[in-house]
């Protein structure tokens, strides 16, 4: 099953889990299933209108998603997904 | 790799220099040349906090020739606890006369240059031409794409590194054939989605480990030797202590580094990054009571109820006998709220429960008040015995 890896601003939203397994073809079908698991991460990946927000950056394995099939991308059993948010702090 | 810098004959090194940094000049890979490349080059850090202590330490001790440091913030106690740069005896000095002090000390070779200013598209491209290459140690979303479209429009390499509790990224940017900041984060999340570091922690030694793989970075591009992080995404994982890459791409509608770049000019990034005027969203309408207030209906009591929307070991620290809802888990403990009584949200700094008081308003409650300045507010002026965090 392929897993997906949870940043840690955003494991608040999957009960602390940094890695959840999700069974899916695509990129698409395991974000949905991601997001049906822990319905909280919704609003912090998509918009309103259901599209994946522009500062979410989604790889597979090593590879950004959108420069392979973007969500139609297929997936295999060992594949990683991770989820790569932007983050600011330093001097802080 | 290409070198950035020239070895310049004007940076040949004296006895006691060559004496320094023997430990250098014995391997090839720097060597004589490698050092007079180090000496001549001019480095610029943004920032003298987290990740801009082991920066600019470990700079000054490798025999950068120029070191120049951006910041305007003075030393506090909670940032001892990873801004190794500073001391107990620096809090309440200005960063950069705290920094100065250690790097002379550690090479009076160092020609440093301190700039106590707010980095802005004002004074950003006049400064970064003075420099071959711009380290970012910012801890803010509107500075991190200043310094990004003007290291493009400058044309110098951007040395980038962040952090959040336990996890850091690294990489370079904006070199002249490898991708931008804005080629991997086109847009900046909206204000509020990402909590900052003084909301969400971090591990302290966490900005001594990106910021030296900053530092390193740094060092290859003057040296010109070694595998760049060009093109790569750096993730730091603390607590599995893991180091994975990520491929990254040279965006070509980029709308700063692609081939037809809509931003030609430094923008206005508080504006973009659309937190303009809104610091504290919607403060400015939500109902709230000051500390002194509830002191007052405490000391009357009054029937009222306190609402801890802070997370359960910010509780542990500190409490003013609140109910604990977590304000992420607001929507969902909901019910276990009284609307008919009067409901006072607090939090550490009143941000998260001004969103709270916003949502139950919504939710129908009338009598819902935000407590301004939450309980650091109440340990200033309230209950000096309180501890602050």
């Amino acid at each position: 099953m392929p897993q997906i890896q949870i940043p840690s601003p955003l494991r608040q939203y999957t009960q602390k889990q940094a890695t959840v397994s999700v069974p899916a073809k695509t990129v698409g079908d395991a974000l949905a299933g991601l997001v049906s698991q822990h319905p909280d991460l919704k609003r912090h990946l998509y918009s309103d209108d259901g599209k994946l927000r522009a500062f979410v950056n989604v790889y597979v394995n090593d590879e950004d998603m959108r420069y392979l099939e973007k969500e139609a991308t297929a997936l295999n059993d060992g594949d990683t997904i991770s989820i790569v948010p932007s983050i600011a702090g330093g001097s802080c | 790799m290409p070198t950035l810098i020239e070895a310049n004959p004007a940076a040949a090194l004296s006895n006691d220099e060559i004496l320094r940094y023997s430990r250098h000049l014995i391997m090839p890979e720097v060597g004589m040349e490698g050092q007079q490349k180090l000496k001549a080059a001019k480095v610029l850090c943004i920032g003298a906090g987290g990740l801009g202590s082991p920066l600019a330490l470990y700079l000054t001790a490798a025999g950068v020739g120029t070191l120049g440091i951006v910041d305007f913030d003075v030393v506090d106690y909670t940032n001892l606890q990873r801004q190794i740069i500073h001391s107990t005896n620096d809090v309440g000095r200005k960063k950069l006369d705290s920094a100065a002090e250690k790097l002379t000390a550690i090479n009076p070779f160092l020609n440093l240059r301190t700039f106590e200013t707010k980095l802005t598209s004002a004074n950003a491209l006049e400064l970064f031409r003075e420099f071959d290459i711009i380290a970012d140690g910012t801890d803010n979303f509107p500075t991190r794409y200043l310094v990004n479209d003007a290291c493009v429009l400058t044309g110098k390499p951007n040395v980038y590194g962040s952090i959040f509790r336990f996890e850091g990224q690294a990489s370079v940017f904006a070199t002249e054939d490898g991708p931008c900041y804005r080629c991997l984060y086109p847009e900046p999340p909206p204000p509020g989605l990402v909590p900052s570091c003084a909301e969400g922690g971090v591990l302290g030694i966490l900005p001594g480990l990106v910021g030296v793989i900053q530092a390193t970075e740094t060092i290859k591009l003057i040296l010109g030797q070694g595998d760049s992080l060009i093109g790569r995404l750096l993730l730091v994982d603390a607590l599995g202590m893991k180091f994975r890459e990520l491929k990254l791409r040279k965006n070509p509608d980029c709308p700063v580094c692609g081939k037809n770049p809509t931003i030609t000019q430094l923008i206005d990034y508080e504006e973009f990054c659309g937190i303009r005027g809104q610091e504290e969203p919607g403060a400015n309408d939500i109902p709230s009571i000051s500390v002194e207030g509830l002191k007052k209906k405490l000391d009357a009591k009054e029937d009222i109820f306190i609402l801890d929307v802070r997370e359960p070991h910010e509780y542990q620290i500190c409490h003013l006998n609140g109910y604990l809802i977590p304000v992420g888990d607001l929507p969902k403990r909901v019910n276990e709220l009284d609307s008919s009584r009067e409901i006072i949200a607090h939090c550490k700094m009143g941000g998260r429960s001004a969103k709270a008081v916003n949502f139950l308003r919504r939710s129908g409650f009338k009598k819902v008040y935000n407590l301004t300045g939450g309980i650091t507010a109440w340990a200033e002026k309230i209950d000096p015995k309180m501890p602050k965090y």
